[in-house]
């Protein structure tokens, strides 16, 4: 429990045990991955993500475990990993 | 530990015989339901399934409230020391239940996972109407995949050949989990405690879907995988296709001195187990694959383009 906010601190099983480096990497990751949907993530203080759309609507997220509803509401659009287009658009680099 | 199984499969009765075991001293046991078999235990208690259904709908994200508070309950009377001390909780599910919100409310329950720490899920199918139950009734579908340890019951009373058939289509739909036959009970508890699973190396290469579009299948990865960019996919595909994916399960190489242990059901993770060591001499990560209407292929050649992006600039 967080003692100045009163929220439960959970950590994500993807994020668990992870350091500042991994929240850096993870970031620049997610950011090649959400490009293709017209997505950007930032990190904010290194407690929760920022996620915009290029039209400026935003979402704050916690952690990888919600970073995709909110990207699919953001994106209007399903973001499957399994997308030919996508797995191709990835291995261009 | 999680005994689940379809209605009359021998869940009680295999308990029954357990908790008369030494091996099974110390434990609490929670059922759903007081069936025809009387279960004779000083921790027995009984809970009334209540789900807490969260905003986005899924089913197996959703808390067994009942389950919790009972959990809970039996933490604080034991500090109390209202009841005896135990070391182990088995909970007994309703023969229609889907084990995956059990399994969530242990991981995801904020006192719960504190305090518990999910052990094997043991799924009873009997020999002798085990076979239409499965084509007749999803739930049994859902037990056996999500499943440590399949008990084959009534092996006394059934045909050899339909014990074979049935072993044959439950290693087909869930390669992942070890096969036991049971008659009366009579059990080792050791083998339905130990840890770890089947190793996937020993697989057939499923190519047919097992039943009704379930599909398993197994990956083998030659080179280690980033554990950063592996998160980044697991949750996608679990955020956009965990429904269809009813189990993942294996060891990763991470480029670490020992594997990382996988475990989950649809969009229920387990935390991830770091180990000091591979079991053996092969190094290559192994995952087990069942999923709905998803094939080795698009999992293979996403899993690739994720996992292999390099991390640095």
């Amino acid at each position: 429990m967080c003692a100045l906010c009163g929220v439960l601190l959970t950590s994500h099983w993807a994020e668990r045990g992870s350091g500042r480096r991994d929240r850096v990497l993870r970031v620049r990751l997610l950011n090649r991955v959400l490009g293709h949907f017209g997505l950007e993530l930032g990190d904010w203080g290194g407690r929760v993500y920022m996620l915009r759309d290029r039209k400026g609507k935003t979402a704050v997220v916690d952690d990888l475990g919600s970073l995709w509803t909110a990207a699919e509401a953001l994106a209007g659009r399903p973001l499957d990993p399994l997308d030919p287009a996508l797995v191709a658009a990835l291995r261009r680099g | 530990m999680l005994v689940t199984g379809f209605l009359g499969s021998g869940k009680t009765t295999l308990l029954s015989r357990l908790l008369g075991r030494p091996e099974l001293g110390e434990t609490a046991v929670i059922v759903n339901e007081l069936g025809e078999v009387a279960i004779d235990h000083h921790l027995l208690r009984r809970v009334d399934e209540r789900t807490v259904l969260l905003a986005n709908g899924c089913l197996c994200c959703t808390l067994r409230g009942d389950l919790a508070d009972e959990l809970r309950d039996l933490l604080s009377r034991r500090t109390r020391g209202e009841i005896p001390p135990f070391r182990r909780v088995v909970v007994e599910t309703t023969g229609l239940a889907d084990p995956a919100p059990v399994l969530n409310t242990l991981l995801a329950e904020p006192v719960v996972k504190h305090h518990f720490e999910p052990g094997p899920v043991i799924a009873t199918v009997d020999a002798v109407n085990g076979l239409g139950q499965l084509d007749r009734e999803p739930e049994t579908v859902k037990q056996v995949v999500v499943a440590d340890r399949l008990v084959v019951t009534k092996t006394d009373v059934a045909e050899p050949d339909a014990v074979a058939a049935l072993e044959e289509r439950l290693r087909a739909l869930n390669p992942a989990a070890e096969v036991l036959e049971v008659s009366f009970g009579e059990t080792d508890p050791a083998l339905l405690l130990a840890p770890g699973a089947r190793d996937p190396r020993d697989l057939p290469a499923y190519g047919a879907p097992a039943h009704d579009g379930i599909h398993p299948f197994v990956l083998f990865l030659d080179r280690p995988v980033d554990w950063t960019a592996f998160g980044i996919w697991l949750t996608m595909l679990l955020g956009s296709r965990g429904e269809d994916v009813l189990r993942v399960k294996g060891l990763l190489d991470v480029g670490a001195e020992g594997p990382v242990v996988l475990n989950g059901v649809q969009h229920v993770v387990h935390p991830p187990e770091h180990l000091d060591a591979w079991p053996d001499d092969d190094r290559r990560s192994r995952l087990v694959f069942i999923a709905r209407g998803i094939g080795k292929e698009e999992v293979e050649a996403s899993l690739a383009a994720f996992a292999f992006l390099p991390g640095e600039p």
